[in-house]
């Protein structure tokens, strides 16, 4: 069941001057999240922001009632949530939206480039408590955009990618030796980030005959379903991003790839 | 508690507050943030004879104190409607009010004829105003001699209340409702989006698929109000007021310029339990303002400043 919380800002900690982790706690007990969900934050304070910004999440902690979010501020609304400091109230719907399903294979591999590295901690969690141990492969444009990765050590191996080759492999992620066609030992992709990045994955994927689930993030309004604002086509005809998704299998897309 | 009964032609609605097409689905979308069964009534989402996809994506951009959307009535159908959302919906106490749409007046027909047949809905809404349709539409709204044939048509096989909607994208809208009055509207709803354009200078591109699409929110708040002013001047029939209704004090605007009910659009999208809110909002202003009946106050705009 969806929940409409008033939450407080319990911690805001900055990792860059754009990136940051904003954690929000609730005096209700927070119903399950997978990975993958995401929530719509109104962002009140701000009049010049009229509708709610989805927000995937990016850890939950059942026992404090604390949800995360990894933020990079790059838009209207993300600029003005930032300015939102300890003991300010947020008001959030949530959970919304599918989750990544838990692989039946074993070798996984998940790829988060940008923003789309936000779910991937809470993929990790339920993965590990699953009993799967997947490869993760993160990438960004310099070392500055690269994070998480300690975290991200606890639940399986991390390779990066970073376009000036200051930090991991140099290039795009579709770049690193994983994606080597003739020794890809991956039965199954999970991806996460900018839309060119995932269309390049899922390119890969399909030519190779690999199960790929990719999480779209399109401009949205109500996040319930209700306004088809955010729909992307599929082989059964449009589908809101916001209740449908926003994960996908490629197989069901009709993306021009 | 006052008493917040309205009527809409011979129907009645148990408080002035509903929730306008396009912006509530169905109704159950909403279901898990408030008691739907305490709203006077839902118009849901437009409907066509048969499954339309709508425009392609982006359909939705965000602009100064409102949105532009460009979804051009994705729906399932009206079969699909009757068999699989109306059954759902219809155990709530509140008005289901189905949007007709179509592209033709043979369109407008063939919806308006199925949705006649079932008893339990009591009212339909005539679409004569959406900007996102190449065909049909705002086509019907905005000329007056498509406004009266289509109005006239469906009348004469429709038994319900007929509420048409209104486009505000016209020269004289108190014309138009008096055009839909005398073509047998039994009220009007108004407005309808406002024909609005998004471009990113950024890019050089348009933000909608469609270049153009229909505007909403706070920032159509004054024009809405004046035009339901003007319509609930010029026509006998009861006038449905919205356009960026954001809490009850806006709703009340729209009732003291002469809004018998509202509909609450895009604050849904913000609040999904605003249309509550503004049902107690109302209540209170009643209360506060030792009203005993929200009918007192339904065209009260005190004319003196």
């Amino acid at each position: 069941m969806k929940k409409i919380i008033d939450f407080l800002v319990s911690d805001v900690k900055w990792l860059n001057e754009n990136t940051y982790l904003l954690d929000l706690y609730s005096e209700e007990k927070l119903p399950e999240i997978l990975p993958g969900n995401f929530a719509e934050i109104r962002i009140e304070k701000a009049s010049e922001v009229l509708l709610r910004r989805p927000f995937s999440i990016h850890d939950v902690d059942y026992e404090k009632n604390i949800i995360s979010f990894f933020i990079k501020v790059a838009g209207k609304g993300t600029s003005q949530l930032a300015k939102y400091e300890k003991g300010e109230k947020l008001n959030v719907i949530f959970p919304l939206g599918n989750f990544f399903s838990l692989p039946k294979e074993k070798d996984i591999l998940i790829i988060g480039g940008g923003s789309g590295i936000a779910p991937l901690k809470l993929m990790g969690k339920f993965f590990k408590e699953n009993g799967v141990k997947p490869v993760f492969l993160i990438g960004g444009r310099t070392e500055n955009d690269i994070f998480l990765v300690d975290e991200l050590n606890n639940y399986g191996e991390v390779f990066i990618t970073t376009e000036d080759g200051s930090l991991g492999e140099k290039g795009l992620v579709t770049q690193h030796p994983v994606f080597n066609s003739d020794n890809f030992k991956y039965k199954k992709i999970y991806t996460c980030g900018p839309e060119p990045m995932m269309k390049a994955i899922a390119k890969f994927a399909s030519k190779n005959d690999i199960d790929c689930e990719v999480s779209l993030e399109n401009t949205m309004a109500c996040g319930i379903g209700a306004c088809l604002c955010c729909v992307v086509e599929t082989k059964e005809g449009n589908k809101c991003v916001c209740t449908e998704g926003p994960v996908f299998n490629i197989k069901d897309l009709k993306w021009q790839i | 508690m006052a008493d917040l009964k309205v009527k809409i032609g011979n129907l009645e609605f148990k408080n002035p507050v509903t929730t306008a097409s396009g912006t509530f689905g169905s109704g159950q979308e909403y279901s898990d943030f408030i008691d739907l069964n305490k709203l006077g009534g839902i118009f849901v989402k437009g409907i066509t004879p048969k499954n339309r996809e709508g425009n392609p994506y982006p359909r939705m951009a965000e602009t100064a104190s409102g949105m532009l959307n460009a979804v051009g009535l994705q729906n399932k159908g009206v079969d699909y409607f009757i068999e699989e959302i109306y059954p759902v919906v219809k155990k709530f106490d509140t008005h289901i009010i189905p949007n007709v749409n179509g592209s033709s007046i043979e369109e407008y027909l063939e919806v308006t004829e199925k949705l006649n047949n079932i008893d339990d809905i009591k009212a339909i809404e005539l679409n004569i105003s959406c900007p996102n349709v190449k065909e049909g539409g705002m086509a019907f709204g905005v000329k007056k001699s498509s406004a009266i044939a289509v109005t006239k048509a469906v009348r004469e096989i429709c038994d319900k209340t007929l509420i048409v909607k209104l486009s505000p994208n016209v020269t004289d809208i108190a014309d138009m409702a008096k055009a839909v009055e005398d073509s047998g509207a039994d009220a009007v709803s108004l407005v309808n989006t406002f024909l609005g354009m998004a471009i990113n200078h950024k890019t050089r591109k348009p933000v909608l698929s469609t270049i153009t699409g229909g505007l909403s929110g706070p920032a159509i708040k004054p024009i809405a109000l004046r035009m339901v002013w003007q319509v609930s001047n010029a026509v006998k029939i009861p006038v449905i007021g919205l356009g960026g209704i954001m809490n009850a004090g806006d709703a009340i605007e729209f009732i003291l310029a002469g809004a018998s009910a509202v509909q609450i659009g895009t604050a849904n999208f913000i609040d999904p339990q605003i249309s509550v809110k503004i049902i107690d909002g109302i209540n209170d202003y009643l209360n506060e303002n030792n009203f005993n009946s929200v009918k007192e106050i339904i065209g009260g705009l005190m004319r003196e400043i």
